[in-house]
C-alpha cells in the first residue's frame, strides 16, 4: 500500500475548498422546498394525536367542503393505490415479525405522528387549515413505552402478533468458553446503560415533489434523500410501477444522518396521487412534524458485562440488548443492533465473546439508522465498562486499556466476533492522544481540585474507538440477511474537448463528494479539478447505485472513481501508444499527457487521445470509440477507523452545570484525500456525539407523546456549547482498498458520546457517582450527586 | 407549522396604531414577532388581525432624561444592548438585553413586546422588575404611567389593556452594584432560572422563571433589609414561590438554583 500523500505534485492530501460551498452559501442550491412545478398540489398528512387506539370513524366531509380543497383522502380511499407494503429490507432472522405497514394508517394508530388522512389542496395553509377539521374518534388502548415493559407483552403493539418481540439476534461462537471466562475471572463487571433516543434533526426537513411528465406514463421523484437509488427500487415496487418509468432525483439534500437513508409514506403518498391526479404532488415536512413522522435513532437498554483476570486483562465480553424497534419497522430498523453486534469489545483483544438482540415493537415513531448505527452503541458500552472495570482492578482509565489494546503485530486482527480487522496500530494512536492532552498534568490538577474541594470538579474521560464501515462486502451482508449489495459503481467520461465527466452511484448530502471525487481523478489524470464535472444523486444520469451511509463513499465509491479512472487511462494508453507507433509499455504518463521513454518531444496530451477516440478515424484494430469506462466495485471487507477521543469537562457540583472544556481526537482513517473535508466530518460528528452526551433526548411521557419535537425543546447544541476541537491523526492505509482509505463519516459521533459520559462520571467519581444517564443535564448531574451523598 | 388565517396592516404612527387596533376585536400589535409568531404557529393565539408597529421609529429610542433614561418600546434588544447611555446609567439592562437569545432574535425582538408579552421565562421583564422601572402605556384617553410591580399579572398576562400600546419604559439612574446570573444550558436557549440583582438605595432581586410572571424575591430582599448574611438571604429567597416544571428542570430543582444564583448573584454585587 503506497502512501498517496507522498506523491509530490498530486492534489491528494491537500485541503482544497469544497466545489459545493459557493452554491450553498448564496443560496443558489435547490432543495426540495426550493422546486416549482406548474399546478403543483400541496399535500398536508393528518397525524394521530394518540399513541395506541382503533380508529372508530374518520369524517372527512368538513375539510372536504373548506376552500381550495381538492381531495382528502384515509387509508381506505387509497388502498388500490398499493402493490406492496412499505419495505423493511432487513429481516434479520427467518422469524422475524414484520407487521405489514402501509403509507396510511387503516383501522388502528401505533403511535403519535401515524399518518391517518392526507388533504390535498393549492396551497399548504389551506391544506393545513382542512385537516384541523377532521374529525377522528379513537377508542385508546393502553400503550407501550418502556423497553423492559416490552418484553412483559402485558400490554401489546400489534395485537395479532401475540408478543412485542420482533426478533431474537445471537451471535456466541463459544458458549462454554464464554461461559467458563465468567466463572473463572477474578473481576466481573456488568451494567446497565441506556441509549435515549434521538431525533436526527438534519438541517434540511425532508420533502418530496413528484411529477407525473406530460407524456409516456412516467414520473419524476425529488426526494430529500440520501438513497435514490434505493427509492426508485422500493417506490417502484410498492407502487406497481415499472422501474423504467421511474426517476428519482435528490436534489441538493441538507444532511440526513441516516434519517433520510429510508423509503418513508410521504414519498410513496406523493407518488400515488401524482398518478391519481395527473399533477405534481408536493409535500414539505414541518421541524416538529419532522420529530414523529421522521425516524429517530438509538433507543436501547444493554446489559454489558465483562469478564477479566487479576491483572484486569479481558477474558470475556458479553453483551444482552434491547433494541427499540418503535411501532413499525423501516427499511432498516431491525438491521440497527446488528452494525454494532461485533463490536462490543472494541479495541480491546478478547477471546470469549457474546451478543444478543432482542428487538422490540412500542407505540413510538419507528427507530432506524442514526449517524453511526449500532456502533456509537457498542462503543459506549464498551468504553463506559473499561472505566468501570479501572476502578474495580484499582488502575487508571488509561492503563486499563493499555494492557488491553490489540497489539500491532495481532494485525489483520481475527476479531472474536468473526470480523477481521484489516489494518492498526493502537499503541501508538493511544499514546499520542494522551501526550497531547498532557494528561498525567491534567490528572495532577485534577487530585489538586478535589484537595481543595472545589466545586468545579474537573473530568477526564476517555474514548477509544474502532468501527466497521465501508458498507461492503456484499457476501457478508448476504449472511447478515440484507436485502442488498455493497458495492458500488462509477463512470469515467472523457469527452471530445477532453472535460471530464465522472458519474457515480453516492448519493452525497453535505458531504462534498464533488470536490473529493474530482480530486481522484485529476491526481489520476493530472489534470486541473476545474476540468471534471461529478454527476450524482439523478437516477436517469447514474443508474447504478448504492447510495450514501454508513461512511461508505469514499472506501467504496471513491475506490470505484479511481478504478474506473485507471481503465479510461488504460484505454487512452492504447490508443496513444497507436498514434505514436510506439508500444504501450514505452509510454509515460504525467501532467496530463502521454510521452515516449526517451523521445520527451514525442508527446501526445490526453486532449488529442479524447479527441481521437471521438473522431475514431484513427483506432487501434477493435477498439471502440470514446474514451469511457464504468466499473461496479464490491470490496473484499470492511475498513476499520479508530481512534483516541479525549474530553476534559468541569462539572459545577453545586448546579450540576457541566462544561466541555477540552477536546482532543486522534483519528485514523488511513489516507486522507481531502484533510479539511476530513476535519469538518469529525467537528461535526464530534458535536453530535456529545449533543447524545449531555443534550438531546426525545422525550416520551407515559401516553406516548412526545414532548419535546420542536427545536425550541429539543437541544441540538450549537458551536457556542463546544470548546476547540484538538485534532491530530495517524495514518495507517487500509490494505482492503487501493486508495487505502477507511471512513470518518461516523467516527466522531461514534467515539465522542462515552468520552464526554466518561468526563462526566469521572468528575465526580470522589463524590460516589459511577453512573450518569443521558443526556448529562443539569438536574440529572445534581440528583446523582445528591443520591451519592445518601 | 403553519398559523390560521389572520388579515395584516402596518401602523404610520401611535395614533393609527390605536385606531387600528380599536378596529378588530381579536386584533393583536405586532413589533418583533419574536414572541407572537411562534405562538401563532402552535395556534396557541389565533389574532384574526395584526397590527404592524414594528416600523415606528418614533419609539425606538434611548434619552437620557435626568433621574431616568427613557427606552422607547421598539427599541430593539441589540441596540439595548449597545446604548452607551444605558451602559453608563443602568448597565445591567445592556448586559441582560445581551444574553437573550441569539443575535437574529436581539436585532428583531423589542423591549416592548417582551415587556407587553409578559412572559415568566423572559429576561428583560425580570431586570426591569429589580429597577423598579416604571412602564408608559399610551391609550385613546392618554397616557398612564405603571410601576413594573403592578404591572405583571400573572401567565402572559399584564396590565396593559388590549388596545393601550406600550410606547416608553423609565428605568431610574444610581445602580451603585448589579448582577445578573442566567442559567441555562445552551447560549441560545432562555434561562431555566434567571436572577437579577440591583443595589440602588437597598437591594432589589427578581427572578426568571420562577413563576408565571416575573417575580420579585421578597424572602431574600427581607432578610437583607433585616441584617441577614449572603448566605441566610439566599436561603430564604425562594419563601413563598413555587415554581413551574418542565423538560428543563422540576420545581424543586429550580428552587435550589435559585438558592445558589442569588448568593453567586449577591457574592458578586459584594465584589
Ligand atoms: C429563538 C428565540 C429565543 C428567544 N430567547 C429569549 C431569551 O433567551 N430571553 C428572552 O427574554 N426572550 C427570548 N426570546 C423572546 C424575544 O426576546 C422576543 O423578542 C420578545 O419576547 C418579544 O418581543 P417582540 O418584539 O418580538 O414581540 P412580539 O412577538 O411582536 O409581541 C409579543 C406580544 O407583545 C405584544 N406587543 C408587542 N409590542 C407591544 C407594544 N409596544 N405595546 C403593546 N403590546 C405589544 C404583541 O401584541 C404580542 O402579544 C426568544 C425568542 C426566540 C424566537
Amino acid at each position: 500500500m503506497t502512501k498517496i500523500a507522498e506523491h509530490d505534485m498530486s492534489v491528494i492530501g491537500k485541503k482544497v475548498l469544497r466545489r459545493e460551498d459557493p452554491a450553498l452559501l448564496s443560496g443558489e442550491s435547490k432543495f426540495v422546498a426550493d422546486l416549482e412545478a406548474p399546478g403543483v398540489l400541496n399535500i398536508f398528512v393528518l397525524r394521530s394525536s394518540v399513541a395506541n387506539a382503533r380508529i372508530r370513524s374518520i369524517n372527512v366531509q368538513r375539510a372536504k367542503e373548506a376552500k381550495g380543497i381538492v381531495a382528502v383522502y384515509t387509508a381506505a380511499d387509497l388502498e388500490s393505490e398499493w402493490a406492496a407494503p412499505m419495505p423493511c429490507a432487513w429481516p434479520v432472522t427467518a422469524d422475524m415479525k414484520n407487521p405489514a405497514h402501509y403509507p396510511l394508517a387503516k383501522d388502528t394508530v401505533r403511535y403519535v405522528g401515524d399518518g391517518i388522512a392526507v388533504v390535498v389542496a393549492h396551497s399548504t395553509e389551506e391544506a393545513a387549515d382542512a385537516a384541523s377539521l377532521i374529525e377522528v374518534d379513537y377508542e385508546e388502548q393502553p400503550v407501550v413505552i418502556d423497553l423492559e415493559e416490552a418484553l412483559s407483552g402485558r400490554h401489546l403493539v400489534h395485537e395479532s402478533l401475540g408478543t412485542n418481540v420482533s426478533y431474537v439476534w445471537e451471535l456466541n461462537p463459544n458458549p462454554v468458553g464464554l461461559e467458563k471466562a465468567f466463572t473463572e475471572a477474578k473481576y466481573v463487571v456488568s451494567e446497565r446503560y441506556v441509549q435515549q433516543r434521538l431525533i436526527p434533526a438534519a438541517m434540511e426537513p425532508r420533502g418530496v415533489l413528484a411529477v407525473p411528465s406530460p407524456m409516456g406514463g412516467d414520473y419524476t421523484l425529488y426526494s430529500a434523500t440520501q438513497v435514490p437509488h434505493i427509492l426508485k427500487v422500493m417506490a417502484a415496487l410498492t407502487l406497481g410501477i415499472s422501474e423504467t418509468k421511474l426517476r428519482v432525483i435528490a436534489p441538493s439534500v441538507g444532511g440526513g444522518f441516516g434519517s433520510k437513508l429510508n423509503v418513508y409514506a410521504e414519498e410513496l403518498i406523493c407518488l400515488a396521487l401524482s398518478r391519481k391526479h395527473r399533477l405534481p404532488v408536493k409535500w414539505v415536512e414541518e421541524r416538529s412534524e419532522g420529530g414523529q413522522a421522521t425516524i429517530q435513532g438509538r433507543g436501547q437498554v444493554q446489559y454489558m458485562e465483562l469478564a477479566a483476570d487479576a491483572d484486569g486483562k479481558l477474558l470475556g465480553v458479553r453483551v444482552n440488548l434491547i433494541a427499540d424497534m418503535g411501532a413499525y419497522l423501516q427499511l432498516v430498523t431491525p438491521g440497527i443492533p446488528l452494525l454494532g453486534a461485533f463490536l462490543y469489545h472494541g479495541v480491546y483483544h478478547v477471546a470469549n465473546y457474546g451478543f444478543k438482540a432482542t428487538g422490540v415493537f412500542t407505540n413510538k415513531t419507528p427507530t432506524d439508522a442514526y449517524r453511526g448505527a449500532g456502533r456509537p452503541e457498542a462503543t459506549y458500552a464498551i468504553e463506559r465498562a473499561m472505566d468501570a472495570l479501572a476502578k474495580k482492578v484499582g488502575v487508571d482509565s488509561a492503563e486499563i486499556r493499555r494492557r488491553n489494546l490489540i497489539q500491532p503485530e495481532q494485525f489483520p486482527y481475527n476479531s472474536p466476533a468473526g470480523l477481521i480487522f484489516d489494518s492498526g496500530d493502537y499503541p501508538k494512536n493511544f499514546e499520542m492522544a494522551l501526550e497531547k492532552l498532557g494528561y498525567s498534568k491534567l490528572r495532577e490538577e485534577q487530585a489538586q481540585r478535589r484537595l481543595q474541594s472545589s466545586t468545579k470538579n474537573l473530568g477526564i474521560g476517555i474514548s477509544f474507538f474502532v468501527e466497521m464501515c465501508g458498507l461492503a462486502p456484499s457476501r457478508v451482508l448476504a449472511s447478515l440477511n440484507y436485502s442488498a449489495g455493497g458495492w458500488e459503481s462509477a463512470t469515467v467520461r472523457i469527452l471530445p474537448t477532453s472535460k471530464i465527466q465522472v458519474v457515480t452511484g453516492t448519493s452525497p448530502h453535505g458531504q462534498g463528494h464533488e470536490t473529493s471525487w474530482a480530486m481522484i481523478v485529476a491526481d489520476k489524470l493530472g489534470v486541473p479539478i476545474e476540468d471534471i464535472e461529478v454527476l450524482h444523486s439523478d437516477t436517469a444520469i447514474a443508474p447504478h447505485g448504492m447510495d450514501t451511509y454508513g461512511s461508505r463513499s469514499l472506501s467504496v465509491g471513491g475506490t470505484a472513481v479511481h478504478l474506473a479512472t485507471e481503465r479510461v487511462l488504460d484505454k487512452a494508453r492504447k490508443l496513444a501508444a497507436h498514434q505514436l507507433e510506439v508500444s504501450e509499455e514505452d509510454l509515460d504518463y504525467g501532467a496530463g499527457a502521454f510521452s515516449v521513454k526517451g523521445a520527451p518531444e514525442k508527446v501526445m496530451p490526453l486532449a488529442g487521445v479524447a479527441f481521437e477516440a471521438f473522431t475514431a478515424h484513427n483506432l487501434p484494430e477493435g477498439m471502440e470509440p470514446n474514451l469511457e469506462a464504468s466499473i461496479s466495485w464490491d470490496p473484499p471487507n470492511f475498513t476499520f477507523p479508530y481512534g483516541t477521543h479525549l474530553a476534559v469537562v468541569e462539572v459545577d457540583s453545586e448546579t450540576g452545570k457541566v462544561e466541555l472544556m477540552r477536546y482532543l481526537s486522534v483519528d485514523d482513517c488511513g489516507n486522507q484525500i481531502n484533510p479539511m473535508i476530513v476535519e469538518g466530518q469529525i467537528h461535526g460528528g464530534i458535536a453530535q456525539g456529545v449533543a447524545q452526551a449531555l443534550y438531546e433526548e426525545a422525550v416520551y411521557d407515559e401516553s406516548g407523546n412526545l414532548l419535546n419535537p420542536s427545536l425550541a425543546d429539543y437541544l441540538v447544541p450549537s458551536a457556542a456549547e463546544m470548546p476547540n476541537f484538538e485534532l491530530g491523526q495517524t495514518v495507517t492505509p487500509s490494505p482492503t482498498n487501493p486508495l487505502g482509505v477507511k471512513g470518518i463519516g461516523e467516527a466522531g459521533t461514534i467515539a465522542s458520546t462515552p468520552a464526554a459520559i466518561n468526563a462526566v462520571v469521572d468528575a465526580l467519581s470522589h463524590l460516589g457517582v459511577t453512573n450518569i444517564d443521558m443526556p448529562a443535564s443539569p438536574e440529572r448531574v445534581w440528583r446523582a450527586i445528591q443520591s451519592a451523598k445518601g | 407549522m403553519y398559523p390560521a388565517k389572520f388579515e395584516y396592516v402596518r401602523a404610520l404612527d401611535v395614533a393609527d396604531a390605536l385606531a387600528k387596533i380599536s378596529s378588530d376585536e381579536d386584533a393583536k400589535f405586532l413589533a418583533g414577532g419574536h414572541s407572537l409568531v411562534p405562538l401563532m404557529k402552535f395556534r396557541l393565539a389565533t389574532p384574526s388581525l395584526l397590527v404592524d408597529i414594528s416600523q415606528l421609529q418614533e419609539l425606538a429610542y434611548v434619552k437620557d432624561e435626568g433621574d431616568y433614561v427613557a427606552i422607547g418600546a421598539l427599541t430593539r434588544h441589540h441596540d439595548v444592548e449597545r446604548s452607551g447611555i444605558l451602559q453608563s446609567h443602568v448597565p445591567i439592562l445592556p448586559h441582560v438585553a445581551g444574553m437573550v437569545g441569539d443575535p437574529q432574535v436581539r436585532h428583531r425582538g423589542t423591549i416592548g413586546g417582551s415587556v407587553a408579552h409578559g412572559d415568566g421565562a423572559s429576561d428583560l421583564p425580570a431586570a426591569l422588575l429589580a429597577l423598579d422601572a416604571t412602564m408608559v402605556a399610551t391609550g385613546s384617553v392618554g397616557q398612564r404611567e405603571i410601576p413594573a410591580k403592578n404591572f405583571f399579572k400573572g401567565f402572559l398576562e399584564t396590565d396593559l389593556s388590549p388596545d393601550e400600546i406600550l410606547t416608553e419604559i423609565r428605568v431610574p439612574k444610581g445602580t451603585k452594584a448589579w448582577s445578573y446570573k442566567k442559567f441555562n444550558r445552551r447560549a441560545q436557549d432562555w434561562a431555566i432560572v434567571g436572577v437579577a440583582a440591583v443595589k440602588n438605595g437597598s437591594t432589589k432581586v427578581a427572578f426568571v422563571n420562577m413563576g408565571s410572571s416575573p417575580l420579585r424575591s421578597t424572602g431574600c430582599e427581607g432578610a437583607l433589609n433585616k441584617g441577614a448574611s449572603i448566605t441566610e438571604a439566599a436561603e430564604l429567597a425562594t419563601e413563598g414561590i413555587d415554581p413551574p416544571s418542565d423538560l428543563n428542570a422540576t420545581s424543586e430543582f429550580r428552587i435550589h438554583l435559585a438558592k445558589v444564583l442569588t448568593r453567586r448573584a449577591l457574592e458578586e454585587m459584594e465584589g
